[in-house]
């Protein structure tokens, strides 16, 4: 039995599917089976962010609505065969997904996945609530700005409440993933500090994600951070968190840039 | 004058950080109740409409809590 892990922040544009492709891709490098399912319907990206969007014929509506079978709509990845990735509808809207068309493919793939991520709109809407429903854990994406912190405090809320694990009366087991950080800036006193969020939040760290035009590059070309670049600083920090969330313990550090001659002569992967 | 702006500068995490603990603390108070309100005021109603009839819009639930003492306010308007 995999297990299912949202990604997650309430707010939109915090790094959601980029830690959705680079956790999925990371924890797939490990030798595990992953499937990412995309849930913003109406507004899909994670295609675009893992260079699929012209592999898409099925989606995640059809195969609830029974216009495709599941594994005809899955994708996998071209550069990591154990990585599959479950588009959303660009045509349709949120309303198409039901409860139980959603509860079924989600156990399906539960089935034959170690993996199930579900990549959460934005918003504390249906769409959110949706891609919550069958978390055993989640992975709430905040970056350091007061906005996102409050509306991630108020999806660990809905985490607590909504889900089938609250349901009954379990817990989703919820993990902080700081993303953006800019540890310069931090220091200076003008961005909220690791201990600041995580005492707001009181959640455990997954990992601390450093602000990079790496991100940037890796969704230009279609390609995880963790696939297109693993040894740039956000690379090595979602192999930490992928660690993390396989139960390894292991101290948590902010990765810095490597000297960039230095990479490239060693034979880094950067496009 | 540029001291004084290093040390403004330094302090905008920390009103960052002041001022989320004191909104979350009031924003998750309000959530927590929320369906607890409801509850007692569906529960409440249907337990007086058994014997008197009210209209549904005629009960009034409040919560409040502060750090000493929370109490419960119910109001029901009962048709004359």
């Amino acid at each position: 039995m995999g297990q299912v892990l949202v990604v997650t922040s309430g707010k939109g544009g915090v790094g959601k599917t980029t830690s959705a492709a680079a956790l999925g891709a990371a924890l797939a490098e490990s030798g595990q089976n992953v499937v990412i399912i995309d849930f913003d319907v109406g507004l899909r990206n994670l295609d675009l962010v893992m260079g699929a969007e012209r592999r898409v014929v099925f989606d995640l509506i059809n195969v609830i609505q029974g216009q495709a079978k599941l594994p005809q709509a899955l994708i996998r990845d071209k550069r990591q065969e154990r990585l599959y990735l479950l588009p959303a509808s660009q045509t349709r809207d949120k309303d198409a997904l039901t409860e139980r068309g959603v509860a079924r493919v989600i156990d399906d793939l539960r089935a034959t996945f170690d993996w199930v991520i579900c990549d959460s709109p934005a918003g504390i809407e249906r769409g959110a609530i949706l891609a919550m429903q069958h978390a055993d854990i989640a992975a709430i994406v905040t970056n350091p700005e007061i906005s996102s912190v409050r509306d991630s405090d108020r999806i660990i809320g809905l985490l607590d409440a909504k889900t089938e694990k609250a349901k009954k009366g379990q817990q989703v087991v919820k993990h902080l993933l700081v993303a953006r950080y800019d540890e310069s800036r931090a220091s200076s006193g003008d961005m909220l500090q690791i201990e600041d969020i995580v005492e707001i939040l009181s959640i455990p760290l997954l990992g601390i994600i450093p602000e990079s035009e790496q991100v940037l590059r890796a969704s230009n070309l279609g390609s995880p951070i963790t696939i297109c670049n693993p040894e740039s600083a956000p690379g090595r920090a979602y192999f930490s968190a992928a660690k993390r969330l396989n139960g390894e313990v292991i101290p948590i550090t902010i990765p810095r840039e490597r000297n960039r001659l230095f990479g490239r002569l060693l034979g880094g992967r950067a496009a | 004058m540029n001291i004084f702006r290093l040390l403004r500068r330094r302090h905008t995490a920390q009103v960052a950080h002041d001022r989320l603990r004191i909104l979350l603390a009031h924003e998750r108070s309000r959530t927590a109740n929320t369906d607890l309100v409801a509850i007692l005021r569906s529960e409440v109603l249907a337990a007086v409409a058994k014997y008197i009839p009210v209209a549904i819009d005629q009960v009034d639930v409040n919560m409040d809590r502060s750090e000493t003492l929370s109490t419960l306010q119910i109001d029901i308007h009962i048709p004359v």
